[in-house]
C-alpha cells in the first residue's frame, strides 16, 4: 500500500514539477499585490506589534496587502524547507541569523543587495550585516538580537560586598570566578550555568577573551585550532563546576527557564542568560524579588560576543522582491524597530532604534543591554559549513562531557580540533 | 503456593499495577496542576502539586492569545474525518485480505509493516507538489487525504487481525442457513467486527488528532490551522515557553481523547481481545 503511495507521489511529484514550472507567486491581479509575511513573533506583546505594523501598513498601501502568517520558532527549519522545495514559500520570512545559511546556498532566498534601501544598509552596523552575509550576498536584514548577560540577586550580591561591574567596567573571567567563590554558600551557588546547548554559549563567550576556534585559510577552508584564549570561557565553567563548587552542577544539563525557580528561590546568585529572558523573570518572580542586569565577564577582547540576531528575508521564488523589501523597510524604520524589540525585550540593530531614549533606562536591564551593543559580532560559525555536524557530533558531547569533569582539557581539545576537522574536511572537499 | 504466599504475591502486583499507573498519569496530573497555577509559583523552587493560588488566568490568557476554538474545531473535523474514511477504506482490504490467503495478501501485508519504518519527512515533499497540483494546500481536505494514507496501513494492518478473529465457519453456517454473502458479512460478521472497527477508528483519530507536522506545512493560513499547530505558538526560540498558557491549552487539547476513550472504553478492550485470540 504504502509502496504504491511513494511511487505515485514520486511520479506525480515529477509531474508537478514539469506542470508548476516556476510556480508561487499570488496576487497582482487588477495591480494588487499580497504579499505573505511569515512571523515567528510567539509572546502576546510582540505578536499585537507586528500585527499592528501590518495594519499600518495595509492602511497606508492599499495596492500592497500584507497577509500575517504565524509560523513558530520550534519548526521554523523544516517548515520553511518544504515551503520552499514546493514552491510555496512566504514572501517575507522572519527566522534567526543561524538558521539562514543552508538557505542561502540553497538558493532559496534573494540576495538582498540590489533591493536595500540605502537608508535601512546605513542605518544597521557592519557587525550586524555580517550575521546575514553569506559568499558575499545578502540574505537578511538583521533587526533584533541579544547578548547573554547575568541576571544576578541584587540582595545576595550587595550582603556579599563584592565589586558591582558595570559595562565600563566588567569583571575580568578570573575576577568572576573569584565572585562566584565569594557568592558561594550554605545551599546556595554563586552561578547556574544553564548549558543544555553549551556549543553557541562557549563560542560566542568566547568572543570576549579572544577566542576564535574556527579560522579561514587562503583558500577559504575553515580549519578548527584552540589557541589560548578558546580555553578561557570552558576552562573558567569547568572550574566553577570541579574545582571551586561554585557553580551548580545540576544546572548544566539545564534549559535557560528551568533555572529560574532555583535563582528566585536563592540557590543560585546569578544565571547567564539572554537578554530577553527578563521577561520571564518579570513575570515569574515572587513579589519583592530584586534583581539586575550585570555584562558578562569581559577578556582580552572586551565585550565582544557573538551574536545570531532575528532577520527578515524575501524568498528567492517571490515574484514582487521589491514590494517585499519595501515593507521590510517599513516595518524596521526606526520607531517601528523599537516596538518591537520592546515587544521581545531584545535589543534592536539600527543605530538611530538603538539610541531610543527608552531603552536606556535603568529599569528592568535595558541600559545594560544597549551599552553592550556594541560589542555584539557575528557568532563565530555562522557561515561555517559543516557547523550543524560538528556541533551536534562532536562539540555537544565533548564540551558537556568537560564541564561534568568526565574528560580534561587535552582530551576535549582532541576531540574539537582533531575529530571535528574530520568532519569540517568532509563539506569542504 | 500456600493461601498467604498467594495473598503477598496478589497484593504485591497491585502495587506494581499502581506505581506503573501513578508513573502513567503523572505527566498528565503534573500538566494539569501546572495549568491552574499562577505565574510565580510556576518558577517556585518548591513546586506543589495543588496550586496554592488556583487561577483560571492561563486559560483566559491562552483563549486570548490563540485561536483555540477554531483550531479545535479545525483538528476534530480533520481526525474525525480521517478515522471514519480510514474505516471505510480499510475495512473491506482487510476482509480481503484475511479470507484470501494468497502470496500477493501476504506480501501486501509484509510490505504494510516495513512501510512503517520509513520517516514521513521523506514523503512530505512529494506530498506537498502533489496535494499543491490538485489545490488542496491550505485546505482540510488535503490534509484529512494525508491523514487517512497515513493512517491505513496500520488500521489495515489491525483490522486483518480483528477479522482474523472471527471465525470463518461462523460465516459458513449462515450460508448453509441460506443467508447471501450480504447478509452474511452484515447480520453475522459485521456485529462480530465492530470492536476492532471502532478501536481502529479510535487510533485513526488519535493519530490524526495528536499529528503535528503535516499540519505544519500544509496548512498555510492561521484559520486553518490545526491544535498541534497552535500549541507551538505558545514556544519561543531556545525552549523559552510561556509555560502556563501553554499548559492550560494543552489540558484541554488532551480533553477530546480522554472523552473519546472514556465512552468507547470497553469496547476497545473487547476489541483488542479480539484481536487477540487467533482462529
Amino acid at each position: 500500500m504504502r509502496a504504491l503511495v511513494r511511487t505515485a507521489a514520486a511520479a506525480a511529484t515529477a509531474l508537478a514539477l514539469l506542470l508548476t514550472g516556476c510556480g508561487g507567486g499570488d496576487g497582482g491581479s487588477h495591480g494588487r499585490i499580497t504579499l505573505r509575511f511569515q512571523s515567528l513573533a510567539w509572546q502576546k506583546e510582540s505578536v499585537d506589534i507586528n500585527k499592528q505594523l501590518v495594519k499600518e501598513w495595509n492602511a497606508a498601501h492599499p495596492d500592497i496587502r500584507v497577509e500575517y502568517v504565524q509560523g513558530s520558532w520550534d519548526s521554523v527549519h523544516d517548515q520553511l524547507l518544504t515551503s520552499f522545495e514546493g514552491g510555496e514559500a512566504p514572501d517575507i520570512i522572519h527566522d534567526a541569523s543561524d538558521d539562514l545559511a543552508d538557505f542561502a546556498y540553497g538558493g532559496y532566498l534573494a540576495d538582498l543587495r540590489p533591493l536595500l534601501p540605502k537608508g535601512l544598509t546605513d542605518g544597521i552596523p557592519r557587525n550586524s550585516w555580517d550575521t546575514a552575509t553569506f559568499d558575499g550576498g545578502v540574505y537578511g536584514v538583521p533587526f533584533l538580537q541579544e547578548p547573554r548577560v547575568l541576571i544576578a540577586n541584587t540582595r545576595i550580591l550587595k550582603a556579599s560586598g563584592v565589586r558591582i561591574p558595570t559595562p565600563e567596567k566588567p569583571w575580568s573571567w578570573a575576577e568572576f570566578r573569584q565572585v562566584t567563590k565569594k557568592l558561594t554558600g550554605k545551599g546556595r551557588y554563586g552561578v547556574a550555568w544553564p548549558l543544555k546547548e553549551p556549543v553557541s554559549v562557549t563560542l560566542n563567550l568566547g568572543l570576549s577573551a579572544g577566542g576564535q576556534l574556527f579560522h579561514r585559510g587562503a583558500d577559504g577552508k575553515v580549519t578548527v585550532a584552540m589557541g589560548e584564549g578558546d580555553q578561557v570561557v570552558p576552562g573558567t565553567i569547568h572550574d566553577q563546576v570541579n574545582t571551586d563548587h561554585s557553580a551548580a552542577r545540576t544546572a548544566l544539563g539545564m534549559g535557560g527557564g528551568d533555572t529560574l525557580p532555583g535563582f528566585f528561590g536563592g540557590k543560585y546568585a546569578m544565571v547567564p542568560l539572554g537578554f530577553s529572558y527578563r521577561q520571564q523573570v518579570v513575570e515569574q518572580a515572587p513579589k519583592g524579588f530584586a534583581w539586575t542586569v550585570l555584562p558578562a565577564p569581559a577578556g582580552r577582547d572586551g565585550l565582544a560576543q557573538g551574536v545570531s540576531p532575528q532577520t527578515l528575508s524575501v524568498a528567492e521564488d517571490s515574484p514582487h522582491k521589491k514590494e517585499a523589501v519595501r515593507f521590510i523597510d517599513f516595518l524596521l524604520r526606526p520607531a517601528n524597530m523599537v516596538r518591537l524589540a520592546k515587544g521581545d525585550w531584545m535589543l534592536p540593530t539600527g543605530t538611530e532604534a538603538l539610541a531610543d531614549p527608552s531603552l536606556h533606562t535603568a529599569d528592568r536591564g535595558w541600559a545594560t543591554g544597549a551599552a553592550l551593543a556594541g560589542s555584539l559580532r557575528s557568532a563565530p560559525a555562522q557561515s561555517v559549513r559543516g557547523y550543524p555536524e560538528w556541533k551536534d557530533k562532536v562539540a555537544t558531547p565533548a564540551l558537556q562531557e568537560y564541564y561534568s569533569g568526565a574528560i580534561d582539557a587535552a582530551e576535549l581539545r582532541k576531540r574539537l580540533v582533531t575529530d571535528g576537522n574530520r568532519v569540517l574536511a568532509r563539506y569542504q572537499r | 503456593m500456600s493461601m498467604r504466599t498467594r495473598r503477598s504475591v496478589r497484593a504485591g502486583q497491585y502495587v506494581a499495577l499502581l506505581c506503573y499507573l501513578v508513573f502513567l498519569a503523572f505527566p498528565f496530573l503534573w500538566l494539569i496542576s501546572t495549568a491552574f497555577k499562577p505565574a510565580p509559583e510556576l518558577g517556585s523552587l518548591h513546586p506543589t502539586w495543588i496550586p496554592q493560588h488556583p487561577t483560571l488566568d492561563n486559560f483566559r490568557q491562552a483563549f486570548d492569545e490563540q485561536p483555540l476554538l477554531r483550531a479545535a474545531a479545525n483538528s476534530l473535523i480533520a481526525a474525525l474525518s480521517a478515522g471514519l474514511i480510514a474505516v471505510l477504506i480499510a475495512t473491506p482490504m482487510a476482509y480481503v485480505m484475511a479470507r484470501h490467503r494468497t502470496r500477493l495478501a501476504t506480501a501486501a501485508t509484509g510490505w504494510v509493516v516495513v512501510s512503517q519504518a520509513f520517516p514521513f519527512v521523506l514523503l512530505i515533499i512529494p506530498l506537498f507538489l502533489v496535494l499543491k497540483n490538485l489545490h488542496l494546500i491550505n485546505t482540510l481536505w488535503g490534509l484529512i487525504m494525508v491523514y487517512v494514507v497515513w493512517a491505513l496501513p496500520f488500521a489495515l494492518w489491525m483490522l486483518v487481525g480483528y477479522v482474523r478473529a472471527v471465525p470463518a465457519e461462523l460465516e459458513e453456517a449462515a450460508a448453509v442457513d441460506g443467508a447471501g454473502r450480504l447478509r452474511t458479512l452484515v447480520s453475522v460478521t459485521a456485529p462480530l467486527l465492530a470492536p476492532g472497527i471502532v478501536a481502529t477508528a479510535l487510533f485513526a483519530f488519535i493519530t490524526a488528532w495528536n499529528e503535528f507536522f503535516f499540519a505544519l506545512v500544509l496548512l498555510k493560513t492561521p484559520e486553518k490551522q490545526t491544535l498541534p499547530v497552535v500549541l507551538t505558538h505558545f514556544l519561543g526560540a531556545e525552549g523559552a515557553s510561556d509555560l502556563g498558557p501553554l499548559a492550560a491549552a494543552a489540558f484541554l487539547a488532551t480533553l477530546p481523547s480522554l472523552v473519546l476513550f472514556a465512552v468507547i472504553q470497553r469496547r476497545i478492550t473487547g476489541g483488542m481481545l479480539a484481536g487477540a485470540v487467533k482462529n
